[in-house]
């Protein structure tokens, strides 16, 4: 068998090279050197000089000088054949070494189709495409919304075919497991209020509404805004990132195939975990940004404990924080069932997760933050 | 299909143990594996066949032995000469392992645009050279989720061989294949060999490629922890005596079992 000499990264390598012969109407192609395809490549235009003679009926080859070779030899006779096939000039492997010849005959005659290039598209397909897109997504999500809505019922009732193992766990990841970063997060903000507010409230010597300041903001709107883009980023992505994993795994297509209401077994659990969790993480959070506020001006400030807390009680009223235990449980709405949809809608390769946890989040504080600007102006219209 | 003349040892493994963690999987596995051959690595499901070709490609450290690849001992070498060998080898995985988020003619392209220094066109005529070979007359165009199993398995052949290795390892690369395109698969693979003078690795439990194309294998097995036979399948299928082997070989239950079809081959 003859195998081409084996290519050691220390050996050292030739060129490749050739000389033409013409005998007649029959040119020769003696090559030599070393035909290493990641070493040397021969130029196309050199490929298409060795065919170009006019008046030629017939190519060969000669090998004996050959040293090493692999694709770059293929390549270049592959090249050459194409060439010789247009011109109408006959190719004659013979002279290459056989296992040359073996590859070669794997390899088409005909070059390989384009790629059907898609035609130009015209701004009204564009925007019809869109259209029809944006109110398929509304129809999905209206689906979810409803069906959700229906299957509590029977949740409830105990009528859903929900594992409780599943409801469980998606209550701890979306409860005891996030209220860590909730506190956190929302304490800090409480103490950004006070202290911007303080600085503002100086000027009229009103610094003792920050209490007022504090508490009716973080109540009405910061604790439940902030606690929903935190769990939108932590929670909401995840959701879709392990959708759209199962969906690539064909986990989705086994519940569907076996049977199993999608519906149920995996999204009615992550809604309504969302859903239950999300005002307790909203009271968490509240009193947290209260804390925080509480701190920065006790601590920084040098305002009274004792006022604070009584400006505090007379300024934050109880159907604030059922306002905000309102939203919070919109909000958690929203950020699972984004997460669901997009999960589900996502594609199979591992890109596709990314992209579908990227979106997820994206749409998620997108969707809450315009929620939240209409709930205000509802709030506003009933002088709430 | 008789060995390569050749008697230059490409890869030597002496007495190579390897588990994950503490949770040993296989002991004491010696083989080699001549230039331009077509080595098998055979055994049942969950004997650590895959595991032992991880061990082979680099991806997982031996707890013990030797493994000499072109006579270098590949564990023992620095990180960055590690490196080179393993460019010189190419891998299929079991599913292809395509990189989803690139054309396959991007799959392909990408360890040539890495390691070559040749130009953009070059590169494409050596992609679509390799695309090709192995058959694949789609667009390179195409994502890897526009291909079907079989196709996805071809452009990961081809990206094995983008740099033209000298040793090629497959992972299964039947499996999951109808039997026309296991037998085209066996083809090339032969014809690769044959052209290229490439020296195979391949993990299987198709028996019928086994028998068709492969010099010589390991047989481990998940009870002993090691390997039980060494030799050319069509040999160990006709003369092992070891009841494992022989049952796994001939597609029979093995006879020290009662129930039938229990743990035995697939």
């Amino acid at each position: 068998m003859d195998l081409p000499a084996a290519d050691s990264p220390s050996s050292a390598l030739d060129s490749p090279a050739w000389d033409c012969r013409d005998e007649g109407a029959r040119r020769t192609v003696d090559l030599s050197g070393d035909w290493i395809a990641r070493r040397h490549a021969v130029p196309a235009a050199a490929i298409e000089a060795i065919g170009a003679v006019p008046g030629l009926s017939s190519l060969g080859f000669q090998t004996d000088r050959i040293g090493a070779w692999d694709s770059g030899l293929l390549v270049f006779v592959a090249q050459l054949r194409r060439d010789a096939d247009r011109r109408g000039v006959a190719l004659d492997e013979t002279g290459l070494p056989p296992s040359a010849r073996r590859l070669l005959a794997l390899l088409p005659r005909q070059p390989p189709p384009d790629a059907s290039v898609p035609p130009r598209r015209s701004p009204r397909l564009i925007l019809g495409t869109w259209a029809l897109s944006l109110w398929a997504e509304e129809k999905a999500v209206a689906r979810i919304l409803g069906e959700t809505i229906l299957r509590s019922g029977a949740a409830v009732r105990g009528q859903a075919r929900m594992r409780g193992a599943d409801l469980l766990t998606a209550l701890q990841d979306a409860g005891a497991s996030a209220l860590g970063i909730v506190i956190v997060v929302n304490l800090l903000m409480g103490g950004i209020l006070a202290f911007v507010g303080a600085v503002q409230l100086r000027r009229f010597g009103a610094d003792i509404y920050v209490a007022d300041l504090v508490g009716i903001a973080v109540v009405r709107e910061i604790a439940a805004l902030i606690t929903a883009v935190v769990m939108s980023g932590r929670t909401g992505g995840a959701y879709a990132a392990q959708i759209a994993t199962m969906l690539g795994n064909e986990e989705i297509d086994a519940l569907r195939a076996v049977g199993i209401p999608l519906h149920d077994y995996l999204i009615l659990p992550r809604i309504l975990a969302l859903v239950l969790m999300m005002p307790l993480l909203y009271l968490y959070g509240a009193a947290a940004g209260i804390f925080g506020g509480f701190l920065v001006a006790v601590a920084m400030l040098n305002l009274p404990s004792t006022t604070f807390l009584s400006h505090l009680q007379t300024a934050v009223a109880g159907s604030q924080i059922l306002f905000g235990l309102g939203k919070s449980v919109a909000f958690g709405g929203v950020i699972a069932i984004i997460g669901c949809r997009i999960g589900l809608s996502a594609g199979r390769s591992a890109s596709d997760v990314g992209q579908a946890a990227t979106r997820a989040v994206v749409a998620g504080i997108v969707a809450v933050i315009a929620l939240d600007a209409v709930c205000a102006v509802c709030a506003n219209a009933l002088r709430f | 299909m008789s060995s390569a003349p050749q008697t230059e040892v490409k890869i030597a493994v002496e007495g190579l143990a390897f588990g994950y963690g503490s949770t040993p999987i296989q002991h004491d596995v010696s083989f080699t594996v001549p230039a331009g051959s077509i080595f098998a690595i055979m055994g049942g499901s969950g004997c650590g066949k895959s595991t032992l070709l991880k061990a082979l490609i680099g991806l997982l450290r031996p707890s013990a032995g030797t493994m000499r690849v072109r006579g270098e001992d590949y564990w023992a070498v620095s990180d960055a000469r590690r490196e080179q060998i393993g460019r010189r080898c190419g891998v299929l995985f079991q599913s292809g392992a395509l990189w989803s988020s690139m054309s396959i003619a991007d799959n392909v392209a990408l360890p040539l645009r890495m390691f070559t220094t040749l130009s953009a066109p070059e590169i494409d005529r050596l992609v679509r050279l390799k695309l090709d070979l192995v058959g694949l007359t789609a667009p390179g165009e195409m994502m890897p989720s526009d291909l079907s199993g079989g196709m996805r398995k071809r452009v990961g052949l081809a990206r094995a061989m983008a740099l033209d290795p000298d040793i090629l390892f497959l992972d299964e690369p039947s499996a999951g294949l109808d039997p026309i395109g296991a037998r085209r698969l066996d083809d090339l693979i032969l014809d690769l060999r044959d052209g290229f003078g490439s020296t195979i690795v391949m993990v299987s439990h198709e028996l019928p490629s086994l028998f068709a194309i492969c010099d010589s294998g390991i047989f481990l097995s998940a009870d002993t922890n090691t390997a039980i036979a060494i030799g050319a399948p069509r040999d160990l299928r006709d003369q092992c005596a070891d009841p494992t082997v022989h049952a796994f070989m001939n597609r029979e239950t093995p006879k020290s079992e009662s129930a039938p079809g229990n743990g035995g081959p697939k």
